[in-house]
Formats: C-alpha cells, structure tokens, sequence
C-alpha cells in the first residue's frame, strides 16, 4: 500500500491521501526491487501481516459541536445568514413532511414510507455542496437532497400517493422519487445498483467535458453488496469525477454495523480501491458540506472518485413495515434524538448569531406545517392515473403483443367494471 | 467471470489438422494475430503455456480413432449478396460485428465500447482496431467484473451518451442478471420515462462451439425473454449480425445481442461496408415450403435449412423455414401466417426444452392457430441438463433429430 493517513488532527479535513495513483510499472529487469506488474512495493525480510486499524480508525472530521460553536474557525465554511437559514428551513420542513406522511401511512392512507430522522443534515450539507446541474443516483432516504434542489412539495405527495400528478405515473412504491429537470435519477429499490451505474454516468459526463459531477448516495448495507465493489473499483480505474456519499447510520433494517463489516467502516474501504476517502460527522451539516464542496471540486478537476463516509444514526424506523424497538434500545434513540441531531445543532448555531429565534421556530414550525398539510390535501384529493399508463414506456415504443393485451384488459374492465375501483382513476 | 485456465477458445468449427491445431495453439497464446514462431515456444518448458503446448504434441503423432474430433453440426450457407446497401466486402462474422461497431463510432461520438479485454481486439477479435482509430477514452477495458459492467453501461446511457458493452461469454452474463432484469429492462418504465438507459447494447458470444463444455456454450436468451423492457437478438451469419447489431445500437431500448460463437469465423460472406440497419422484431422467411414450418436462431438455422433439404430430398416435404432473429419481442405473425399455411409447427434450439423459447413459441402458435394444427407442435431442444464436453454430439439438436420429428410429424 502506498497510502498516508496525513496527521493534521482532527479539526482538520482527514483526508486520506494517496500519493500516487497506482501505474503499473515499466519493467525494468536491471533493477533489484520487485518486478511483479501487480504493484509497486519493496521486499521486506520478515514476515508480517498487514493489521486492519479498527480500533482507532480513521477520524471524524466535524466542524461545530453539539451547541452549535465552531470549532476551528479556518473550517468555517462562512456561509451566508440566508443560505444557513436555507439548509435549517429545508432541514425543517423535511422533517415536517417525514412526520405527516408517516402518520398518513399509519392511518393507511398511503401504502408505505421510509422517513429521513436523523440524516436531514447529510442531504442538505452535501446537496448545497453540488452544483445544480450535477447528477444524483441515490438509495431511497436522501429526500432532503431533492427538497434542496426545489421539488415541490406536491411531487413529493403525488408520488406517495401515487396520484394523476407523479412524475413516475403512479407506477413504483412511495418515496421512490425522481426529477429530469432536477437531475436526480429515478429511485429503485435493488439496493446498490445504482453504485455502478453512477459510475457510467461519471464517465459519460467525463468525455462531455461540461464541467459537471455525480454523487451517489447508499447506506452501509447497501455497501456490502457487490455492485458497490464494482462501483468502487470500476469509477478509479476508469478516472471518473465522482462522488461516494455513504450514510452510515448503524444500522441495515436491524442489522447492527458489526454483523455487516468488520472493517474500519466504509471510509477505511475507499484506499484499497485507490480512492481518496473522508469520514465526517453526518450530523454536521457543515462538515457534510465542507467535504462535499472540496470532493467536488477535486473530483472534475482530477477526474478521480471521492468517497464521502458520513456518520450519523437513523433515528426512525427503517421504514413503516419496521417496528425498530425489537432490536435495539429506546434509549440509545433518544440520545441521537435528543443530544446528537442535525436540526437542534444548526439551531444552535443560528441562535448564538442572532439569526434565529424561539419565535421565529414557532411561527415556521407552523407555516411549515401548514404549507404541507395543503400539499397533502391536494394530493390526497386527486384521482390516480388513466389505468392505460400501466402499459407506456416498457419499451420506447407500444410493441403489437402489449397492445393487444391492453386492448384485452379494456374489454374485459368493460365487462366486469362494478369488480374494479374505475372511479378512483383518471379517465 | 472468465475461462480459468488456459481454455482452448478458439473458434473454428472443428480441429481436425494440425493447421486447426496451431490455430488452437495460437488462441492458448491468447491472441490469433499472435507473431510468435509456434514451436519457439513450445521449446520453452518452465511456463505454463508451453507445457500446456508438450502436453498437445504428443496428439499429433498418435493420432488414434479415439481422438477424431467430431465434425461440425452444421453447414453454413451463405446469404445472397446484399445489392441494396452499397459496395460490400467478404466478412466472417467477427469482422461484420467489428465493421457495426466500427460504423457506430464513426457516426456518434457519444459511443463507448467496453468489457474485459476489448481494448487489444477482444478474445474473439471482435474489436480489433478500433482502440486505435478511435481513442482509448472510446474502447476500454474494464475490471472483471459483470455486474459493474452492465451497471457502468446503464450509466452511460442514462447519461445519454451510446454505450455498447461486452460479456465476454453469454455462459458469464448471469452475475449481471440483476442489473439487466432488475434495473435496465425497467429505467424508462418505473421513471415514468423520465430517464431510460435505452441507448444500451450488451453484446455477448453465444451459443455451442463444439467444446466450450457448461460455461463457454449456454444459450440464456429464455431466461431473458421473460423480461418485459428488453429486446433479445440472434443473428444467423455477418450479414444479419452487422445489421441487427446496429439496429440494437440505434434502438431506443436496452438490447441483448448475441453472436454465435461457432460462426465468428466459420461464416464468411459479401457484408455491405457501409451502415445499414435489419429491422428488429422481424422474423425472416429463408425458404418458402407448404407442408410444415420449422423456426430457428442462430446457428440453428443451418441446421434447419439442411433438414430442410433432407425432408425434401428423403421425404418429398416441403419446409418453410424461418429465421426468428429477434427472440424479444418477437414476430408473432410471421409465424402463425406461416403455421396457418402449412398446419404443421417444429422449433428448435440449442438451449434446453423446459422454459425454453420454443414453448413461449408453442403455445402462442396453438392458441393463435388451433384451427390450422394438423399435428401436435413439435420441440427439438437440448436435454433439461448442463451443457456437456465431450457428450456434445448427443446434446445438440442436430439435423437428425430435427429431421426424425418432422418424420413423425408428417405420419401423424
């Protein structure tokens, strides 16, 4: 390995450095080193295994505390009074909609959910990061990055509720959104699949040559699976500009981190690959940001990945169909709740500058509130899609078999309409 | 996923003289345009390669019964010279799916060629100079790895930019089932067409190739045909492989092409040098005939154009036969207009019977023609069993088989 851990402490962007890019070796057989194409190392005359380093693993890198201070003002991103009030409303309201629909599914108004408690400040820190036309691949709990690229609230009902209005006609489970005009690809649930093909669209990106990035989001689970070593290894050796945003929140469904890896998490995986990687503190908002914003930047200058390891701990459940109290404790909830959580610790922030005010969280905890429960009544009201849609776009074009058996289902609705919910979907 | 060891991959028909030998030789050299001196190597006794070659040798001298290689299956047949394309020149079908590709990179520049081991010319020399026409940033190749592969080429395309990628053996695309079923064949249906990875196109050799044993010979294309939002085409030879394959190119839809491995070099014909396209999800008619209809892909197709002869020449039946091409989504009327004709039906192809395509096929036909069937629909498929070595000869459908069941069809 040829990799340094640059000792800069803590308070400082822990990158790990690689100081130089693997290049096979010119073979050179007058030489006495080794000459093996595989890597560039020396001989060593004792036998010693290479030690994982989990104990103390690869550091944290955060720039406020838990009361919101900075804590070395070289590392303060000094941001605007309006776009730190931004990340907080957008934080904020994300949290209000995660709280209204989750109910909504409580009471079985929609059919599912998956809320975003906890991780609110890696979407918003990373995304204010990004420039607008950079492309997102995501997993599925990474709405706040869309809410910070402007997607209206309505879209976001229209898809949950899966009404006339969704972008994606109705056709895939809730909270799996997507936005052309946004550039945040369409949602799936396979887990990780999007890891490589977040690779491919770098290297499209690359040849464009217009300035532009991808990030893409998973969570320490999805990191086991295979196509994120593929991913991993494919975006270095191909020199693609992008970036690998893990949100290592503790848990996969119930799985604990320690049944998942025994390595140093996710971020100690990166150099193996060739990759330069950072471990930050994922509730705060401005370490997100901060190492997003000099990935970026390195990352189309470089052309090189990045990969992103955010801390945090999800705070929900893992989605309504997980009642998470089976398998670990409310206290340890509570702690991240209350003690540890992106929202409490920007507002902290904010109220220690005079930006913000217990009247100012009353008054937007109520607009807030009542901005989505218009959303939510809006799409709660409309009618689903024409039942036709469930035919378009499996191919480009509508093959003569699929016609046909359209054809076949509106005849045979015809028939039996009094057994079908018609007059629940748009004609 | 590929070959472990040093697999002999070469692809002609059959290795029966020491010319074929050397030929073998030379692909265990990995590399046909290899230069080097055959016997300079095989000199060499330390590395593996030339031991592998000693351990040959001795074949030549006692060459005994038991040694006969079987011979080919099949007996290519040509394609009348297209007229309608332009000045054309003979091709194998490796080179027409170089001359496709080769198009394809001239005409968009958006186009990236990729897999494991293309960038030199491919293990089939399917991409031979085209690295070095077109740059290294357009013909690359990538880590081992299949999932990554397909995943990085709906990347690609999602992006917009035309990706064309390689598996090395259709036998090594199931690590990539996944990312084909799951994520490429439904991008544009679960978007609700906001994003569609359709200017995708895996190509991937297919097919038996007289040794290729379980993992060099599978025919998985039944297993794809399943998949609502992707397109699955077989080409017969290089003239329907070149313009197949630049159709799947120019589709607006992820398309799986696979190329007969055992014609890559056996097939050779008057190709058009210039882009043209065969429209896919259309069968072909090659021999118009009035008492049955027989439907094949692939290599296949020979076959059954020799059967064909035969049942004409022994049986005095006539055969229809028809080249399906595109397997997903298929010409549906091409075939029961010719069914409805003749009233009798036989498929065949190389994969095996259960699930195959030949029952999606059989049962479509029997609904659509119940009428017109004079004789139950008869499948000649390979046994419900892994794709043997040395058994290939009593695995394949061959032209004996396939001319049996059109004996028992007509006395039916």
């Amino acid at each position: 390995m040829f990799l340094l851990v640059e000792e800069r402490g803590v308070r400082k962007l822990a990158v790990i450095e690689i100081r130089a890019m693997h290049r096979q070796q010119p073979f050179d057989s007058s030489l006495e080193k080794p000459q093996f194409p595989g890597a560039s190392a020396e001989f060593v005359d004792q036998l010693e295994f290479i030690q994982p380093n989990v104990i103390s693993g690869i550091p944290v890198y955060r720039v406020m505390d838990r009361q919101g201070n900075i804590i070395n003002p070289s590392q303060d991103p000094q941001l605007s009074k309006e776009t730190v009030l931004n990340f907080y409303q957008t934080m904020t309201l994300l949290n209000t909609m995660d709280r209204i629909l989750y109910e909504s599914q409580r009471q079985g108004r929609i059919s599912f959910y998956m809320t975003n408690y906890g991780e609110e400040g890696t979407h918003i820190g990373s995304a204010a990061a990004l420039d607008p036309n950079d492309l997102v691949f995501g997993q599925y709990r990474e709405a706040g990055v869309l809410m910070y690229r402007g997607f209206p609230l309505d879209l976001f009902m229209a898809q949950c509720y899966a009404n006339a209005d969704d972008l994606g006609k109705g056709r895939q489970m809730p909270v799996h959104y997507g936005s052309k005009d946004l550039n945040f690809v369409t949602i799936s649930s396979p887990l990780a699949t999007q890891i490589p093909q977040a690779a491919g669209a770098a290297y499209a990106v690359k040849r464009e040559n217009k300035n532009r990035a991808v990030i893409c989001y998973f969570g320490e689970g999805a990191a086991s699976e295979g196509d994120a070593h593929a991913g991993f290894n494919f975006s270095a050796t191909l020199e693609c500009p992008l970036i690998f945003f893990c949100r290592n929140n503790g848990y996969a469904i119930s799985t604990p981190t320690n049944e998942q890896y025994r390595g140093d998490g996710i971020a100690a995986r990166g150099p193996g690959y060739g990759m330069l990687s950072i471990r930050v503190d994922g509730n705060d908002v401005f370490a997100v940001y901060n190492a997003t914003k000099e990935a970026r930047r390195r990352a189309v200058a470089e052309n090189q990945p990045f990969l992103i390891e955010a801390m945090t701990y999800r705070i929900g459940h893992h989605s309504t169909s997980d009642d998470s109290s089976a398998y670990r404790s409310v206290d340890e909830v509570n702690y991240w709740d209350k003690q540890d959580h992106p929202i409490s610790r920007l507002r902290h922030y904010m109220m220690a500058r005079d930006w913000w005010s217990e009247d100012d969280e009353r008054s937007w905890r109520k607009q807030s509130r009542k901005t989505v429960m218009e959303a939510f009544e809006r799409a709660e009201r409309r009618l689903k899609p024409n039942p036709e849609l469930l035919f378009t776009d499996v191919y480009q074009e509508m093959t003569p078999s699929l016609d046909k058996q359209r054809q076949a289902l509106w005849r045979h609705v015809q028939q039996y309409k009094e057994h079908y919910p018609l007059d629940l979907y748009d004609k | 996923m590929k070959s472990g060891g040093p697999f002999p991959l070469f692809t002609s028909a059959t290795v029966s003289s020491v010319s074929d030998m050397a030929t073998a030789a030379r692909f265990l050299l990995r590399r046909a345009n290899s230069k080097l001196a055959l016997t300079g190597v095989a000199t060499g006794s330390h590395g593996s390669l030339g031991a592998t070659l000693l351990k040959v040798s001795p074949i030549f001298s006692s060459w005994t019964e038991t040694q006969r290689r079987h011979a080919a299956h099949f007996t290519y047949h040509p394609d009348p010279v297209p007229t309608q394309y332009g000045p054309t020149q003979k091709m194998n079908l490796f080179q027409s799916v170089t001359s496709a590709l080769d198009n394809t990179l001239a005409s968009d520049p958006t186009a990236v060629i990729f897999g494991e081991d293309v960038a030199f010319g491919g293990v089939f020399r399917c991409t031979v100079g085209l690295r070095d026409k077109y740059g290294k940033d357009r013909v690359f190749n990538t880590p081992l790895c299949e999932q990554g592969i397909v995943g990085f080429g709906i990347g690609v395309a999602v992006a917009g930019a035309t990706a064309i990628a390689e598996i090395q053996f259709a036998d090594y695309i199931f690590p990539a089932f996944d990312q084909i079923v799951n994520e490429a064949a439904k991008y544009r249906y679960r978007s609700g067409n906001l994003f569609d990875c359709g200017n995708l196109t895996i190509r991937a050799p297919w097919g038996c190739v007289g040794h290729g044993s379980l993992y060099h010979s599978q025919s998985p294309e039944a297993f794809f045909a399943h998949c609502p939002g992707l397109k699955v085409v077989i080409p017969r030879g290089p003239v329907q492989a070149k313009g197949l394959l630049l159709s799947c190119i120019a589709d607006n839809n992820p398309c799986i092409f696979f190329e007969p491995k055992i014609l890559y070099r056996a097939a050779v014909e008057q190709v058009p040098v210039e882009l043209y396209t065969i429209p896919l999800s259309q069968a072909e008619v090659l021999q118009e005939g009035s008492d049955i209809t027989l439907v094949a892909w692939g290599t296949q197709i020979h076959v059954m154009r020799e059967v064909a002869d035969m049942a004409q020449e022994k049986l005095g039946v006539s055969c229809e036969v028809i080249d399906l091409q595109t397997i997903l989504p298929w010409d549906i009327e091409a075939v029961c207009k010719s069914v409805v004709k003749t009233g009798r039906l036989l498929v065949s192809h190389e994969a095996p019977i259960t699930g195959g395509f030949a029952a999606e096929i059989s049962s479509t036909v029997q609904e659509e023609c119940f009428l017109n069937l004079e004789a139950p629909i008869a499948r000649v498929c390979g046994y419900d069993t892994p794709f043997p070595h040395i058994f290939e000869p009593f695995y394949i459908p061959d032209k004996w088989k396939c001319f049996d069941a059109i004996k028992r069809m007509i006395n039916y």
